[in-house]
């Protein structure tokens, strides 16, 4: 009886679900209720999502909610955060409590098969690396063979490192934590010689340390993590939406449109950047995307390129001070890459 | 006459001075201090160990402590890019007051402080008279603390109604939240707890089955899982769009898992008054209802107060689990602020749990402060 019972609460789920899918438009939905609800991060990730004293978010998740707000109604304003744990992300998206999911999440296959979700854009391509401090002389990840090294438990960033030094034939001692902070404390205190974990981690973790000079972030990056926005499965007009709206953000990099030059860039001679700022009058570009004429330069001025957003919330004008690495645009050494606008 | 007799004294004996063991600090140290050999070393040790600890905390927590600043550079040595020497560590208080409304409200709008202001003020002002038992107009008292407060507090800080702007839940945060988990906790879980109790000890089968059932499914599961199953998969089962509210549902489950617990300390109340004054009630023939309020439970809830304010206690510290399912109360928010790059150094997390665990035990202290004066005012038959 019981097993019944359950079985017909998940079969009406799933046909829920069905509907929910049958009938997916975001788009119309954000426009009729005027906001966009975009999933952040509430914790512990400075320079993707956070809030500061007087209330206001920012972050490089952040600005893409905002891009989008911008992009729909032309005010980045238009947007309601919820703060969400990495336990709760997924189901607050599912549920339709969220529209975008922006909380540094990594996009992999059973994310967007199973979960049922899509990704496209990718806002910041992140890899699990080490830090270790400079006093060891280690330049290379390939020359910690013998160190004991910090890790929180029960992540793939654990697995990942055993991978990795099974794989270079090096041995390690790993020194297991609970949770981040004793991992963070741990080190700092001089418990191991290294430290793992996803490399945007890593510069926010030496921020905490005493003395931020004596470490370093080795170059290698043992595993792939693209994180992006997730929006539900089978809504191809609002993923649509969200994705040109990063693409947006690194083309405007490309054509070296910025928040300051956006409105003299409208007269540009170039074809390409007046059909991208919808200047030119048979421009259909946003319409297409049910979005506003002016989609792109609103996105501009709102959070500016793509590289201004990256240097104001992680890179050198903030505390954490990330390199663009492989977030440099593609013809900078990078993977930033936006298809064509036109 | 009187002068004759002469074994009677006509004047007073100097008072003689009381033992010296008993009176001067000497005598309170050697009855209290160093009575024995193990008394002493545990003294010394006591002695040794504040000794040890005390300077470098109050140094760290006040000497050293930086109390004003814009951002994080006011708590930074001169090797992380600040001001302070080198090696420098200390409480970056600057922090937490910067942080301060954030940490009492979450992202309330800065606007509407008012109305979480206006309801606080109501609730020391309901409750303080309430707590005092010389304070007149008891009755009236509880029932504007227990229900038209609650209501004027969901009309007020949701919004909504009358002019008044509109505030999700999402919105609230820090020790607003705590405070308004736990208060709703405490008054749903005590009147519930007391019924479950009765109704376990009841004869009627099925409501004593129902009360076992339910005791025993909500006691066997932790916290952590019914707050998740509320926040997880309830959504997942109901039409998108119409989700009840996550403050809601986090309420509900604090409240049925700490009635569950207060139902078995009552329970161990009700099992420790004597079967005589069941029986002396029936015999007086007063029905259940009266038996019960008049001669039971106000025994069997004195003798369990320490019991009842133990669960307050945990009830009141386990809320800050509802971080798990991305609302925001005292702890979780204070953690969720070390994400501001603003404010990254390496004193600033533990400056904010200092904070953090500083707040709740004020909470906790109260409450069991008051316990203790409620136990020795009700006391009186037993006391020691």
């Amino acid at each position: 009886m019981a097993k019944k019972i359950v079985t017909a609460l998940v079969g009406a789920a799933v046909l829920g679900m069905g509907a929910q899918a049958a009938q997916a438009d975001t788009l119309s939905d954000v426009k009729a209720k005027g906001f966009v609800q975009c999933g952040v991060n509430g914790s512990n990730l400075a320079g993707f999502g956070a809030q500061d004293s007087a209330g206001n978010w920012s972050g490089l998740d952040v600005d893409l909610c905002k891009a989008v707000a911008a992009a729909i109604f032309g005010d980045a304003t238009k947007v309601k955060y919820t703060p969400l744990s990495a336990k709760d992300r997924f189901p607050a998206l599912q549920s339709g409590e969220i529209d975008m999911l922006a909380r540094n999440t990594t996009w992999s296959t059973s994310r967007d098969s199973q979960l049922g979700f899509d990704f496209r854009a990718v806002t910041y391509y992140d890899g699990q690396g080490f830090m270790v401090k400079k006093e060891l002389g280690v330049k290379s990840a390939l020359e910690l063979s013998g160190a004991s090294v910090c890790v929180q438990s029960g992540t793939t960033t654990e697995l990942n490192l055993a991978d990795y030094f099974r794989s270079n034939n090096m041995d390690f001692k790993p020194v297991v934590f609970e949770s981040q902070d004793e991992a963070d404390a741990a080190y700092n205190a001089g418990r191991c010689d290294a430290y793992t974990t996803d490399a945007s981690g890593l510069y926010s973790i030496r921020l905490k340390m005493a003395n931020p000079d004596d470490h370093m972030v080795l170059p290698e990056i043992i595993s792939k993590e693209p994180l992006g926005a997730a929006v539900r499965q089978n809504d191809s007009k609002w993923l649509d939406v969200v994705s040109w709206s990063h693409y947006a953000l690194v083309a405007a990099e490309e054509f070296g449109i910025t928040q300051a030059n956006v409105e003299e860039m409208k007269k540009s001679a170039n074809p390409d950047i007046k059909r991208f700022l919808g200047e030119e009058a048979d421009s259909t570009l946003g319409a297409d995307l049910g979005l506003p004429k002016d989609w792109a330069v609103q996105i501009i001025k709102a959070v500016g390129n793509y590289g201004e957003s990256f240097e104001r919330n992680v890179g050198q004008a903030s505390p954490l001070k990330i390199d663009r690495g492989l977030n440099a645009l593609w013809n900078k050494g990078g993977l930033q890459y936006a298809p064509p606008i036109r | 006459m009187a002068e004759n007799i002469t074994y009677v004294r006509d004047q007073f004996i100097p008072a003689a001075q009381p033992p010296v063991s008993d009176s001067t600090i000497v005598g309170w140290m050697r009855k209290n201090l160093f009575a024995t050999w193990t008394d002493s070393a545990m003294t010394i040790a006591a002695l040794v160990a504040l000794l040890y600890f005390l300077p470098g905390a109050i140094d760290w927590l006040f000497l050293s402590a930086v109390w004003t600043g814009e951002n994080r550079t006011a708590c930074l040595t001169v090797d992380q890019g600040g001001a302070l020497p080198s090696g420098w560590s200390g409480a970056c208080w600057a922090y937490v007051g910067d942080r301060f409304v954030q940490f009492m409200f979450g992202s309330y709008p800065r606007d509407q402080l008012w109305r979480p202001l206006l309801i606080g003020g109501l609730f020391v002002a309901l409750l303080v008279p309430l707590l005092m038992p010389r304070a007149p107009r008891k009755g009236l008292n509880a029932i504007l603390l227990l229900v038209a407060l609650p209501i004027l507090a969901y009309v007020l800080l949701l919004g909504g109604h009358f002019g008044l702007s509109h505030v999700e839940t999402t919105l609230w945060g820090g020790l607003m939240v705590t405070l308004i988990l736990s208060f709703v906790g405490i008054v749903i879980s005590l009147p519930a707890g007391i019924l479950l109790a009765l109704g376990r000890r009841s004869q009627m089968p099925i409501v004593r089955t129902a009360c076992i059932s339910f005791i025993e499914l909500i006691r066997g599961v932790p916290l952590i899982t019914v707050l998740f199953m509320a926040s997880v998969l309830l959504p997942l089962f109901l039409e998108p769009g119409n989700n009840i509210d996550k403050f809601l549902r986090a309420l509900i489950g604090v409240s049925v898992f700490a009635s569950a617990y207060m139902a078995e300390v009552i329970r161990g109340g009700l099992q420790a008054i004597p079967k005589g004054q069941y029986e002396a009630a029936d015999a007086l023939g007063l029905n259940y209802f009266h038996k019960m309020t008049f001669v039971v439970l106000p025994q069997a809830i004195k003798l369990v107060i320490p019991g009842i304010v133990n669960t307050f206690i945990g009830m009141f510290k386990d809320t800050s689990l509802v971080t798990i399912i991305s609302m925001y109360d005292l702890l979780g928010i204070v953690k969720a602020s070390f994400g501001d790059s603003g404010w990254i150094t390496p004193v600033t997390p533990l400056t904010g749990l200092i904070f953090a665990g500083f707040t709740f035990w004020i909470f906790c202290f109260g409450m069991s402060r008051y316990s203790a004066f409620v136990e020795r005012r009700l006391d009186k038959s037993h006391k020691r």
